[in-house]
């Protein structure tokens, strides 16, 4: 089977148009390793390097053809594999020394406010990719945030490892909605890294110590649900905690789930859209997001032509293959502006990051925000 | 054969380095189409523009090398496979939409444009663009054109010739022609209508122009349950001796059903033995009426559980699912082998019976999803490339059913080209006059024989579709 209806959902497929870059491609390249019928290396390596992990492919594909799972195994046999390059040693190293500790983290993010403040990070060119950083996101001290008026739920909400430093008020946004809705929103405490970045790298081992030692926080506690408000976290929590099943739930999922009370205030906006790929494919959310944007009084919301085509960000993709990264970000920005929203939301910090830094090169005044944001605005 | 050094750094210097191919393992990600037979090129050329397709053409003029144009390898027929090397040159780099205009009604694209894309585009000046095979998610325009392509739509509508206006093409020489061109109905000589559906033997197409229609005001499609695929055939006669022509008017047996609701939830009934899915289109009052009309035959054909799409989503959803029937059938066997016979109409339930019989007889499982409306058959016998047993009887089920459809009057092929897959069966149906009549045509734009050679055309040098000895590339597609 390959009829090839997944060839033009793949943005690396859209902008060079060759099969060796498209999902065909790529799993006709891993069955032929895993055959033993082809030769390893570096100049076949690429091409899965260049494979964004987006998973556009594995939801039109009629066929269910696993792909996340087939990118997976992959990535982690080619770094298996390969002699590593100094960048790709840096991001494994990091990965697994920095973003795997929220402690190291949180002060590795309080330097970089440091380091903004003095104006030191536009030196470096992946620096100019943060947004602003302000003071990270805390959860309150007795680590629950009760509902506001009734309490029907309680759920667990995951902090994760680079949302709470690089978007706390997307946090804090979700946080409230939450209460609104009735949620007493308890906050695990020493939760680590889901590992999600670690996977989507080829580094399943680490990943897997991070599910272990997660799992062990989340069964400390009670829930109804566990609410993530980082899509490609949302997906890896689902994929990869066999014990959470049916209990993980993105924050639009769930705000759709058990309903929002009636919005207080009229938010006058043009806004659109962005499907984050591990909310739009692989978690197949669509919906629900713009549903609750749609709910909002005075949003009108304007649909791209391709909302469900990845802007490039990708976790890591960005800094690993910026080349790419980039052609990719230049037909997302083209298609987003000629919508003429002011506003774009999406469900995910990697995509809020790239359409910011896309959107800025450009001179545009177009905002981004977390969808938590718009909503949060009509109480 | 491999090309030379010289002859590759030929075409490097006319699209850039990183547009020629020649790296063996990368060449073997270009074998194969959505056909079931497979080539290696001996080089993958993506050209960005028309100038860079006439100078990789005089290079491979120059060099006796075989060029075959190659769009997204959507194909079903084996058109864009390489089976005697060569160049394959691919236009998917040359995906530009040069001209919607709105008052003329009609669109400038490049070859690589996808179908969809041209239907959104025009989307806003409330235009689409009718041909919609079902792969229109992910084929070229371009490719559309060298197939003749069709779609659900084309009963109504037509196929890809009839959308057509002109096109700007390239020759196995290497030089640039428009045929035809802006006006509605082609003039002189109908050069453009030899080109289009040529498969890649007579020239590389360019630029295409093509009509787009107004988006119909209205539209209804009406899903129907029938106890069986003959009584569903039936039901497709009476549609159409009523003088009724839908928009669209597809079958699906209940096989095709079952794996098309495992994706696409559309609400297909999974019990039914066949279903219908129907759809008209133009001003509300006549849609109104049509549909009532339509309801009233298939009631008295046993049809039952009718269900009309209530919104657009409900009505995408519904065409989503037959869209990517042929492509789910992968959830119960890894591979299939297809042909697209098309009957005359009154023939359906003689010939849809007789292909059961032949599955029946070779026990291999035949899923049938096909364009009902204009007798377009696609009878795909499921089967395992792991299972070597099983392989000729595989080929000969094939073989059989194209014969049953020629008896009954039938043609070669719909929409999907003949390609490598039904090239030896071409004597049947043409004489050798016809036959020759079509060499002299191809003799005279292509006196080298270099632009998609061992298609179309009998090869007497070759066995038709050799699947014994072939190494499937879904052999180990499960090894995950």
């Amino acid at each position: 089977m390959h009829c090839g209806l997944c060839l033009d959902a793949c943005p690396t497929f859209r902008v060079t148009g060759l099969e060796t870059e498209s999902p065909r491609g790529r799993i006709y390249l891993m069955t032929q390793w895993k055959r033993g019928q082809m030769t390893f290396d570096e100049k076949q390596v690429k091409h899965i390097d260049l494979c964004l992990g987006c998973r556009t492919c594995e939801a039109v594909c009629p066929s269910g053809v696993p792909y996340g799972r087939i990118i997976e195994a992959g990535r982690s046999e080619v770094e298996r594999m390969r002699r590593p390059t100094a960048k790709r040693w840096i991001a494994k190293t990091a990965l697994r020394q920095l973003v795997a500790h929220p402690r190291r983290l949180r002060a590795f993010g309080a330097m970089t406010r440091v380091a903004q403040a003095v104006r030191l990070t536009s030196v470096v060119s992946s620096g100019r990719q943060l947004p602003a950083l302000r003071a990270a996101f805390k959860p309150p001290a007795d680590g629950v945030a009760p509902a506001i008026g009734t309490r029907p739920y309680r759920v667990a909400f995951l902090v994760g490892c680079v949302m709470p430093i690089l978007y706390p008020q997307s946090h804090d946004a979700a946080v409230k909605l939450l209460q609104l809705a009735g949620c007493d929103v308890w906050f695990p405490q020493n939760e680590r890294c889901c590992g999600a970045l670690h996977a989507h790298n080829g580094d399943l081992q680490e990943a897997e110590r991070l599910r272990d030692y997660n799992s062990r926080v989340y069964a400390s506690g009670q829930f109804d649900a566990l609410v993530v408000d980082s899509a490609g976290c949302g997906s890896h929590l689902k994929d990869f905690y066999p014990e959470l099943k049916g209990r993980v739930k993105d924050l639009s999922e769930w705000l759709a789930e058990i309903g929002m009370p009636q919005p207080k205030r009229d938010v006058k906006v043009k806004v659109t859209y962005q499907d984050a790929c591990h909310l739009a494919h692989a978690q197949r959310i669509k919906k629900q997001p713009r549903e609750l944007i749609r709910s909002v009084p005075g949003v009108q919301l304007v649909e791209m032509r391709h909302p469900d085509i990845c802007c490039g960000a990708a976790g890591l993709y960005s800094t690993l293959e910026a080349q790419m990264s980039r052609r990719i970000l230049d037909e997302k920005i083209d298609d987003l502006t000629s919508t003429g929203a002011e506003l774009v939301v999406t469900a995910n910090p990697g995509c809020q990051m790239q359409l910011a830094a896309g959107l800025s090169a450009r001179g545009s005044q177009v905002r981004v925000e977390h969808v938590s944001e718009l909503l949060v605005r009509a109480y | 054969m491999p090309l030379t050094p010289q002859v590759i750094e030929e075409l490097r210097r006319i699209v850039g380095r990183d547009h020629v191919i020649d790296g063996a393992d990368d060449l073997r990600i270009f074998e194969r189409d959505a056909s079931i037979e497979g080539a290696v090129p001996d080089a993958v050329v993506l050209p960005a523009n028309t100038k860079q397709v006439s100078d990789v053409m005089k290079v491979a003029a120059r060099h006796r090398i075989p060029v075959v144009p190659r769009g997204a390898g959507t194909g079903l027929s084996g058109g864009a496979v390489t089976i005697r090397g060569g160049i394959a040159l691919q236009v998917t780099r040359m995906r530009r939409i040069l001209e919607i205009d709105p008052v003329a009604q009609t669109a400038l694209v490049e070859p690589g444009v996808v179908n969809q894309e041209l239907s959104l585009a025009a989307a806003p000046h409330h235009l689409f663009y009718a041909p919609d095979p079902s792969s229109q998610k992910a084929c070229t325009i371009g490719g559309n054109a060298a197939e003749n392509s069709g779609g659900p739509h084309c009963l109504y509508y037509g196929v890809t010739t009839n959308h057509v206006l002109g096109m700007e093409v390239v020759l196995a020489d290497g030089s640039v022609h428009w045929v035809s061109g802006d006006a509605p109905d082609r003039v002189g000589l109908d050069l453009c209508g030899v080109l289009v559906g040529s498969e890649g033997t007579l020239c590389a197409i360019t630029r295409i122009k093509v009509r787009l229609l107004r988006t119909p005001p209205s539209i209804a499609t009406l899903l129907a349950a029938f106890p069986s695929i003959e009584t569903a055939s039936q039901a497709v006669s009476g549609v159409i001796s009523s003088g009724i022509v839908p928009a669209a008017l597809e079958m699906m047996d209940q096989v095709t059903v079952g794996a098309v609701e495992a994706h696409y939830r559309a609400g297909y009934p999974t019990d039914a033995g066949a279903v219908l899915l129907v759809e008209v289109d133009g001003i509300p009052e006549a849609t109104r009426e049509l549909i009532v009309a339509i309801r009233d035959v298939l009631a008295k054909n046993q049809g039952y559980a009718m269900r009309e799409a209530q919104s657009p989503a409900e009505r995408d959803l519904l065409w989503a699912g037959r869209k990517g029937a042929i492509g789910a059938l992968g959830r119960i066997k890894p591979n299939y082998y297809l042909h697209d016979g098309v009957v005359p109409r009154s023939r359906l339930p003689q010939v849809l019976s007789a292909v059961g019989e032949i599955g029946e007889h070779y026990r291999l499982p035949v899923a049938n999803v096909f364009h009902a409306g204009d007798g377009n058959l696609h009878p795909n016998i499921l089967f395992d490339m792991r299972d070597r047993e099983v392989l000729h009887q595989v080929e000969d089920a094939g073989e059989e059913m194209l014969r049953a459809v020629v008896e009954l009057g039938g043609a070669l092929s719909g929409e999907h080209g003949i390609g490598l897959e039904k090239n030896a069966y071409m004597p049947w149906v043409f004489s050798p006059d016809d036959l020759d009549a079509m060499h002299r045509v191809k003799d005279t734009l292509d006196p080298n024989g270099l632009l998609n050679p061992g298609k179309i055309f009998p090869d007497p040098s070759r066995r038709q579709v050799r699947l014994a000895g072939r190494t499937g590339f879904a052999v180990e597609a499960k090894w995950w």
